[in-house]
């Protein structure tokens, strides 16, 4: 007797419209994916039973009891429709299954979660911009995060550049090579002998006057930067990262890090097209910036 | 064929080997390594064959000095630069063992890569060992990982930014790049995490999938035995040049003595 195929069912919709939910519900909100991921899941279930064997209960029995010649004459034991051995392997793996899970989830979250979790950038503060001569850059070097100490000291490329109607304007590039990482160094000299420290909230800053003539270089893989941080030559894929920047209480004060695509223009008259900070490496326009769409919070 | 022994020297040695006995009897752990070291190989096998166990040498090598170095090593990041130089200079054979961490790492990879081309130039990765091939190949990669991580623990300038320079690497491999950095240096920034981090999978994870994978490894190499170099009529797909028989006793049946005095180093090798 040929066997009727299913027909056609309405759950592999269910189960789609479900897959279409969670997945616009990862982007916009928590509740919605979950209700995705709950249709996905009522109607991927109704869906597999269909296909794997809901209908053939449905074969009429006397097809399904017919004696099969040849078959083993063993009787099959009365009431054991369910062997007991194959309910305790099951229910030994599934239980060991779930105590996996439950030991394994918390601490592989406990691993990977606390580097994308809490991650927050520190204000800077570098002392008063008077500090700061005008068209003059310096470079800083100071403690981002004092709590964790000399880790993470960061150094930065700093310039005064005057007025801008009125209120200060600063360029601040960060030494950050944009290939790898590597700190760039100032084509020019650096007074030493003029070096500052500065005693700020977030401990002592140093400030060495420096002219960076042929801008910025990087000492590993040969990246050249002007001294807008605009790459000139080498590997980077893009220019110097640069700070936000903000003026309390007559401190110039270093934000948050962003990348930088482009600028146009020098100094205060500098027009940045600026980007969610990347990291070293990755293109920030252009097609290539296809391949990094997320960022990890910064 | 071994002289007859005196009943006494065969009592001592059944006393001598009582512990191996009762070990034997009760996990057939003697038999299995005499199974492992003994077990046939080809006869035309080759000093080339033997990289892989210098490989495994080598590993084992790195395995003691690794640990007798995390006994003064201190992760941190005032502190592990300090603690280096304090193995180096003030610790009893501290420079010796370190030195042997050291470069007995260089002498591990280049063992691996050296074995590797042995077993491509023999072809001894062709069926039935594919899969011992892959898993080498995941022993080189998690070897190398082994070495990444250990470079940046000595923390000076060379060590870290080489370590940063290799995170962010990682960060340029596409769509998932970013995050592994994030993964790798345990937040966005390099911070102290990143050093314990990289400890914990110097130390820990990493030895540890070594040790895995080189079990996986050792146990097809016996399952699946060693193969013949290409040259040997063997693995041309002969069956091998006949053996010759051996000649029939002279006196079948009759133990014949070694003559008294007749060097054991002039029998034949099994």
């Amino acid at each position: 007797m040929e066997r009727h195929q299913p027909p056609p069912s309405l759950w592999p919709v269910g189960f789609a419209v479900g897959i279409v939910c969670l997945l616009v519900g990862l982007v916009v909100s928590w509740p919605a994916a979950a209700v995705g991921a709950g249709l996905a899941a009522v109607f991927g279930f109704l869906w597999a039973r269909d296909v794997v064997g809901g209908r053939a209960a449905e074969l009429p029995p006397e097809a399904a009891e017919e004696p099969v010649p040849g078959a083993s004459a063993v009787p099959a034991e009365p009431g054991e429709r369910y062997p007991r051995n194959v309910f305790l392997e099951g229910a030994t793996l599934g239980l060991g299954a779930v105590v996996g899970v439950v030991v394994a989830l918390p601490a592989i979250g406990f691993a990977v979660l606390p580097a994308f979790l809490k991650q927050k950038q520190h204000e800077v503060d570098l002392g008063p911009i008077t500090d700061f001569p005008e068209g003059q850059f310096m470079v800083a070097t100071f403690i981002r995060d004092p709590s964790l100490g000399d880790i993470t000291r960061r150094t930065a490329y700093i310039r005064n550049n005057g007025l801008l109607n009125g209120v200060p304007s600063f360029t601040c590039i960060s030494n950050r090579c944009a290939h790898l990482g590597c700190p760039v160094q100032p084509g020019g000299p650096v007074f030493d002998n003029k070096a500052q420290t500065v005693k700020t909230a977030n401990g002592d800053v140093t400030l060495v006057p420096v002219l960076p003539a042929a801008g910025f270089i990087c000492p590993c893989h040969g990246g050249s930067y002007d001294q807008e941080g605009s790459r000139i030559a080498g590997p980077p894929v893009r220019g110097l990262d640069r700070y936000e920047f903000l003026i309390r209480n007559g401190h110039l004060v270093l934000g948050d890090l962003y990348s930088v695509v482009k600028v146009t223009g020098t100094g205060a008259q500098a027009k940045i097209t600026k980007v969610e900070l990347h990291g070293p490496g990755q293109h920030a326009d252009g097609p290539e910036s296809w391949l990094y769409p997320l960022q990890p919070p910064h | 064929m071994p002289r007859r022994k005196s009943e006494r020297r065969q009592n001592m040695e059944q006393m001598a080997l009582y512990p191996l006995d009762w070990l034997e009897e009760r996990s057939g752990l003697v038999g299995g390594v005499k199974y492992f070291l003994f077990r046939k190989v080809p006869g035309d096998t080759n000093w080339f064959h033997t990289l892989g166990s210098a490989t495994l040498t080598a590993f084992l090598v790195q395995l003691v000095t690794g640990v007798i170095l995390a006994m003064y090593y201190k992760p941190g990041t005032e502190t592990a630069h300090a603690s280096i130089d304090h193995i180096q200079h003030d610790v009893t054979l501290g420079w010796l063992v370190r030195g042997m961490h050291k470069w007995g790492a260089s002498v591990f990879i280049i063992l691996m890569f050296l074995h590797m081309g042995r077993v491509f130039l023999f072809g001894a990765y062709k069926y039935p060992r594919e899969l011992n091939w892959i898993i080498g190949v995941l022993l080189l990669a998690t070897g190398l990982f082994e070495g990444l991580t250990g470079y940046l623990l000595p923390f000076d300038q060379t060590s870290y930014w080489a370590s940063v320079v290799a995170i962010n690497i990682n960060g340029t491999a596409p769509f998932v790049g970013p995050y592994l950095a994030s993964l790798l240096r345990g937040g966005a920034e390099i911070g102290p995490d990143t050093l314990s981090r990289f400890y914990s999978l110097h130390m820990l994870v990493v030895p540890g999938a070594l040790i895995g994978l080189i079990t996986l490894h050792l146990y097809l190499v016996v399952r699946l035995g060693v193969s013949s170099p290409p040259w040997s009529d063997e693995a041309a797909g002969g069956t091998g040049a006949p053996e010759p028989e051996p000649p029939p006793p002279a006196h079948p049946g009759l133990v014949q003595p070694r003559p008294r005095g007749a060097s054991l180093r002039g029998r034949p090798t099994e």
